[in-house]
């Protein structure tokens, strides 16, 4: 039995441990925060932090005992609910309803995704979402660059050392610290890259795994990979422009401003600073032909010419359907590629990466139809049978559409052909259906259906899908944005090549305007050369008569 | 066959045609690399050198028309059918034959009637053409402030800018071939850097 609970504890943890960096090593210090501070609190000199702490929630009363509506400020945002209405389409979204094509849904699969839930012990379905203690502070607020919320405990960190040999990593244990969280309590301060990187670089399992713009390369970045974070750069941190509103994150991915028409935030205005105008005006460019194209462009659409361009690959596709298979020994198979991803896991599937990835280019007029897993497909499902998971809404006509950059995902994922639905797949826990234990889908499906309480047939097939991720960070200096004729070229490679409903010059023309013209041409120097070829002969004719 | 010179192009009228050849041969090589026909310069080189030449032409024309109401040459450019026909003939056969030219320049009368009719269709078809469809080209980013968005798209014009730059590409070919039908083939070219037009003696006597 203990053997079990170390194979499958090892199992998630090789989500961190496959993508190495980050997660295992000694976190780098807190380079981002800014030095000398200039808060008008010493932490480590105050009372109630003098500790020693022994859990997550008792630091957390600590602090609340001044900072006494910090508590309900959390619970309110998406940090901690996981769940956000969309106010384009009126669907209820976030983590807990959103359909992926990576590992799927947190239900069921609480104790592994909730480490990175805003929180303490949301292990399942009875989780009190209104205990003030279950808010971790230390999450965003460490300052020591020490505090880890460990993969599997439901969001704690680890109280005590701990050994383990990851599922798909090297074989042989490894040992975990548990943080030190009463110096922890005592250093804590506005968050810096590391607090938000933890988990935002991480998303999907890994470093690098999900956003594509988003990997722990950020954390000290040179200034060609993002010439906002970079020490040469502006040195900013994430919440400088994800500006917090009584603990309310601005920028969502749920709620992304496809035209920023505002402007500059300045203190008057609602501190909302996630878009390029909050800080850049609407015509930042010198050039007024530049400053124009922002009407039809997104900013990041030039200004961020590759994602994944930090060193750390993508992933881009992920196949759950040849999941499970086993090796000569019996065992689950892991193998890796050349670059050391894993391209096969019995956990997982196949995968295939990316690094210097050309985004894809879209009309994006502010709504995006997210497929929830309560929804049916069919309205979601393509000519070619590929499930768009949130398919990109807007035109050339659309006023407030612009041209927009993504990462699309390759998925293909379990669903239910007969209701027409996704399924929640239990893959994660120590008991007899989960995937990563059993590799068996008939199992894991039916488990996590049964306790989301959704409808399921009993039968499950494979469908491929698409996932469209805005890309947003690791914007390049200027003098790397994307030269105008990437996208002015008739190449049929060129950038905008299938964005329609615009006259692109360069790479548009009218071929009939073209016949004529170039037949004109044609015309002028080809009787030029005849009616002067026939002067040459009939001159040295009349030269030979006389 | 003996020759009287005459001064037929003045100072300005010859620094006009000469910085109009030069823009007006960048426009069409910038132009086409826009219009995506090859790549030479680079897109963006291409629109600002274009742009760039559009706005210098502009300015030079705004002193040449001053200059033709000043100075009364305007009437060069009224058309006149007369003669046209003589001109045809001339083209088309008597240039094989050595027939002798039909028309005769003169100070005022520098262009045959041929020249006249090309001339005009350039001032009222191909230039508003290229010039009106250009303007709006260069202002597409003001449409929307304009409230013309709602009559025109950026296609139509661009088109229309398009025909408008074959149209002017093989005018230019036919007007630098014509150049060489003068008494030698340079002759012409040598009159519109010099001024001095040598006009045949036997001509004079008509």
């Amino acid at each position: 039995m203990k053997l079990h609970v170390h194979f499958v504890v090892g199992a998630c943890l090789s989500f961190c441990a496959l993508f190495a960096h980050g997660t295992q090593e000694p976190a780098p210090p807190a380079a981002a925060v800014k030095q000398p501070s200039t808060s008008t609190t010493d932490h480590s000199k105050l009372e109630a932090l003098k500790g020693p702490f022994t859990s997550g929630p008792e630091v957390t009363k600590a602090c609340l005992s001044c900072h006494n509506t910090a508590g309900h400020q959390v619970m309110n945002s998406i940090h901690w609910t996981w769940e956000a209405k969309s106010k384009t389409t009126g669907k209820t979204l976030g983590k807990k309803w959103a359909a992926n094509n990576f590992c799927g849904s947190p239900i069921s699969n609480e104790p592994r995704c909730t480490s990175c839930h805003a929180g303490y012990g949301w292990s399942g379905k009875d989780f009190d979402f209104t205990k003030q203690e279950n808010v971790d502070c230390l999450a965003c607020h460490d300052n020591t660059g020490t505090y880890k919320k460990f993969s599997t405990d439901a969001g704690h960190p680890l109280y005590a050392d701990r050994e383990f040999e990851p599922m798909e990593g090297p074989p042989g244990k490894k040992p975990f610290k548990a943080p030190d969280l009463t110096k922890i309590a005592q250093h804590v301060g506005k968050p810096g890259r590391s607090n938000c990187g933890n988990c935002h670089f991480n998303g999907g399992g890994g470093d690098a795994v999900k956003h594509g713009d988003l990997d722990s390369s950020l954390k000290n970045p040179p200034r060609e990979l993002d010439v906002h974070m970079a020490k040469d750069g502006a040195n900013l941190v994430c919440a400088d422009c994800h500006t917090f509103n009584a603990h309310q994150p601005s920028g969502s991915r749920y709620a992304v401003n496809p035209k920023d028409t505002h402007g500059f935030d300045l203190p008057k205005d609602d501190h909302n600073r996630a878009t390029c105008e909050s800080c850049h005006s609407q015509t930042p460019h010198k050039q007024a032909k530049i400053n124009n194209h922002a009407k039809k462009v997104a900013c990041q659409t030039c200004h961020i010419p590759e994602f994944a361009r930090g060193g750390i690959a993508t992933k881009m596709l992920w196949d759950w359907s040849t999941a499970g298979k086993m090796g000569p020994d019996g065992k689950p198979l892991f193998i890796k590629d050349d670059h050391g991803h894993l391209k096969y896991s019995a956990a997982k599937g196949d995968f295939k990466y990316g690094e210097n990835v050309r985004p894809e280019y879209k009309w994006y007029n502010g709504t995006v139809e997210q497929v929830s897993i309560v929804d049916k497909l069919d309205q979601y499902i393509d000519k070619d049978g590929v499930l768009e998971l949130n398919r990109i809404q807007g035109s050339a006509s659309d006023e407030n559409a612009r041209i927009w950059p993504f990462k699309v995902m390759h998925g293909k994922q379990a669903y239910d052909p007969v209701n027409n639905t996704l399924v929640v797949n239990h893959v994660f826990g120590d008991d007899d259906t989960a995937l990563w234990k059993n590799y068996d889908f008939a199992k894991s499906i039916k488990a996590g259906m049964d306790y989301a309480g959704l409808p399921y047939s009993g039968k499950f097939d494979f469908i491929e899908t698409r996932m469209n991720w805005f890309i947003t960070h690791m914007v390049a200096p200027k003098e790397k944005a994307v030269p105008c004729a990437e996208c002015h070229t008739r190449a049929a490679d060129g950038r905008l090549a299938s964005i329609t409903g615009v006259y692109l010059p360069g790479r548009d023309h009218n071929p009939l305007v073209d016949l004529f013209g170039g037949l004109a041409i044609a015309g002028a120097i080809g009787g030029g050369l005849i009616h002067g070829l026939v002067r040459i002969v009939t001159r040295r004719r009349k030269e030979q008569n006389q | 066959m003996s020759a009287e010179r005459i001064y037929i192009y003045k100072r300005y009228e010859r620094f006009w045609h000469w910085s109009q050849a030069l823009l007006i041969i960048g426009m069409m090589i910038t132009g086409f690399e826009v219009h995506g026909t090859y790549t030479l310069l680079g897109f963006q080189k291409a629109v600002q050198l274009h742009t760039l030449a559009a706005w210098t032409l502009l300015t030079l024309w705004a002193f040449t028309i001053f200059w033709q109401f000043t100075t009364g040459e305007w009437r060069q450019y009224l058309p006149s059918l007369k003669n046209v026909l003589a001109m045809v003939n001339y083209y088309l056969i008597g240039i094989f034959r050595d027939a002798p030219h039909p028309f005769r320049k003169t100070v005022v009368q520098k262009h045959n009637p041929l020249q006249r009719l090309a001339y005009l269709a350039l001032l009222a078809v191909i230039s508003p053409l290229i010039w009106i469809s250009g303007l709006f080209y260069l202002f597409y980013g003001n449409w929307q402030q304009l409230g013309i968005d709602r009559y025109l798209t950026l296609e139509w014009v661009a088109v229309a800018h398009t025909l408008g730059a074959f149209l002017i590409t093989a005018f230019f070919f036919i007007h630098v071939y014509l150049t060489t039908t003068g008494h030698t083939v340079f002759a012409h070219i040598k009159a519109m850097v010099t001024g001095w037009e040598e006009v045949d003696e036997h001509h004079k006597a008509h």
